[in-house]
């Protein structure tokens, strides 16, 4: 069985954290995730960008392409995707071929900061 | 959890929202920071005992405002009204707050604080001061050590300026669309003026100088959290990564300046680069493109290139021109110059520079620029002089010793 595990936080705080901090914890989680990876459970991981990197596609009758993050809390997470792009452009776009099979909600389209492939999964 | 440091960063985040909120109750900067700091210390208390509240902002406004209400009624010589802690009511208001903190509302809260701080009757080194310690909170001694002035002509210049904004009676109701505007420009322009104190700076402690740089992006991060669509405001964010990213190759072991086309790009911060052109993309596929769009789309096309000769100067040349227009200045012309030295040779560029020369006859890079591509030109002789003047301009010893270096070099082959 796969699992997806979904990290929240508060974005502020997170920026509010000293260098030391940051880098300390980045390391303990980074040895867990080694370990993890090694133990054959764990496949790619990241981390994204800042939510002021996001853009939101709308879906409605159109698509509509809006700056910034997803925002609404009536609707829920449901799934993911992860894109290898050359160009923010080409990124949009393989997002708006996603966005045009769907009725409803919406695509949040973020980079990632970091990226590990770590076990190829089944 | 049983790490206290996470209280630390958890009132830092919040800090520029509470104090925003406190500042609307009370209408006064020091009654604000003041309920803010007795909140601090009471966080400090109950939440290592029994964790984060669910919004600590809203948290630590709620329980600011009721120590400032005791302190107000104590002061008034009213009776002491509730023996009960100030954080005992804030479990159930705490909600209903939460929520509102979520309306636009709190976005003029928080605009109107560091609007406050980069009012345009406060100088320029004052905006910069008073942000520092009234929406970062940092210390007195902190932003002397930045500025490299005493502890008590810090504290002076602080006074002098929050003197100088309730004087000028910031108004509290929420602004037109139009007055939104030019305070979120002013307060981009003075977020700038706080990267730059950290980033151009070469006297002072490291440390505090890139807290200073620290500080500018985490405020533009906020700024930009709160107007998400704001493209300027995506374009500052951008500049000041694209900048920051450098700062680990500016400066080399003796803390001499590592020109652009000098530095080894290995020691670039390659996360705030990524996160840097990942807004320029943005930006310049939404537009509109502003001034600080602009300066980020120049920064981009430098450290896109692998090294310096692959610099793409023609797009380079092309921004600069596109900048001129929309924000003239003979400072923008000057760095148009470099680009087009390198497309065109030092002659077109000197034919550039050279009318700006009353304008900019009193600043240092007018006269380094000039007497570089005088240099190039084998024009010696008044390459020495530009250098001259340029090293009596410079504000920094890495400035002044980078000049040197060039005039050693004159002077030692003849």
């Amino acid at each position: 069985m796969l699992y997806a595990v979904f990290c929240y936080s508060q974005e502020a705080a997170v920026m509010s954290w000293s260098k030391a901090k940051e880098d300390d914890l980045m390391q303990r989680l980074a040895t867990v995730q080694e370990k993890l990876v090694a133990d054959g459970e764990l496949g790619p991981h990241g981390r994204l960008m800042p939510t002021t990197a996001a853009t939101t596609i709308r879906i409605g009758r159109e698509l509509a392409v809006v700056d910034g993050p997803f925002a609404e809390t009536k609707e829920q997470l449901l799934g993911f995707y992860l894109l290898d792009c050359e160009t923010f452009e080409e990124a949009l776009e393989a997002t708006r071929k996603l966005a045009r099979e769907r009725e409803s909600g919406a695509l949040e389209l973020r980079p990632l900061r970091h990226f590990v492939p770590g076990k190829t999964l089944a | 959890m049983n790490d206290p440091a996470w209280i630390d960063a958890a009132l830092a985040a919040a800090r520029p929202q509470a104090v925003a909120a406190l500042l609307r109750y009370f209408r006064d900067l020091d009654v604000a920071e003041e309920a803010f700091q007795d909140a601090c210390l009471r966080a400090l208390g109950k939440w290592s005992e029994q964790g984060p509240p669910r919004d600590p902002a809203a948290w630590l406004i709620l329980v600011g405002r009721n120590c400032a209400l005791d302190g107000l009624r104590r002061k008034a010589k009213f009776e002491v009204l509730t023996d009960s802690p100030p954080e005992e009511d804030v479990d159930e208001g705490e909600d209903e707050l939460v929520d509102r903190l979520d309306g636009s509302h709190f976005r003029d809260d928080v605009l109107r604080l560091l609007f406050v701080c980069a009012h345009p009757s406060l100088p320029p080194a004052q905006q910069v001061a008073l942000a520092l310690r009234v929406v970062s909170g940092l210390s007195v001694k902190e932003i002397a050590r930045a500025f490299l002035v005493s502890e008590s002509a810090m504290e002076q210049r602080i006074t002098r300026a929050k003197r100088t904004v309730r004087d000028a009676q910031v108004p509290f109701e929420a602004p037109g669309a139009g007055e939104r505007a030019q305070r979120i420009a002013a307060v981009a322009a003075m977020i700038y003026l706080v990267f730059n104190e950290g980033y151009a700076a070469s006297g002072g402690e490291e440390h505090v100088r890139v807290a200073l740089c620290d500080e500018a992006i985490r405020l533009a991060r906020l700024l930009l959290g709160l107007y998400v669509g704001e493209s300027e405001l995506q374009g500052l964010l951008a500049l000041l990564l694209l900048h920051h990213a450098r700062s680990a190759a500016r400066v080399d072991t003796d803390g001499n300046i590592v020109l652009l086309q000098d530095q080894d790009r290995s020691l670039w911060d390659g996360e705030a680069i990524a996160e840097g052109l990942a807004m320029v993309d943005k930006i310049m596929r939404e537009g509109p493109v502003g001034p600080y769009g602009l300066q980020a789309a120049i920064a981009a096309v430098h450290v896109r290139a692998p090294d310096a000769k692959a610099t793409d100067w023609g797009a380079i040349d092309r921004l600069y021109a596109l900048l001129e227009t929309l924000q003239p200045s003979p400072v923008v012309t000057l760095n148009r110059a470099v680009a087009v030295a390198k497309l065109r040779g030092p002659d077109a560029a000197l034919a550039l520079i050279d009318p700006l020369e009353e304008r900019l006859a009193s600043y240092f890079h007018f006269h380094g620029v000039r007497g570089a591509l005088l240099l190039e030109l084998d024009r010696r002789e008044e390459a020495r002089e530009a250098f001259g003047r340029a090293i009596a301009l410079a504000h920094t010893p890495a400035e002044a010793a980078h000049i040197r270096m060039h005039l050693d070099r004159l002077g030692g082959v003849e």
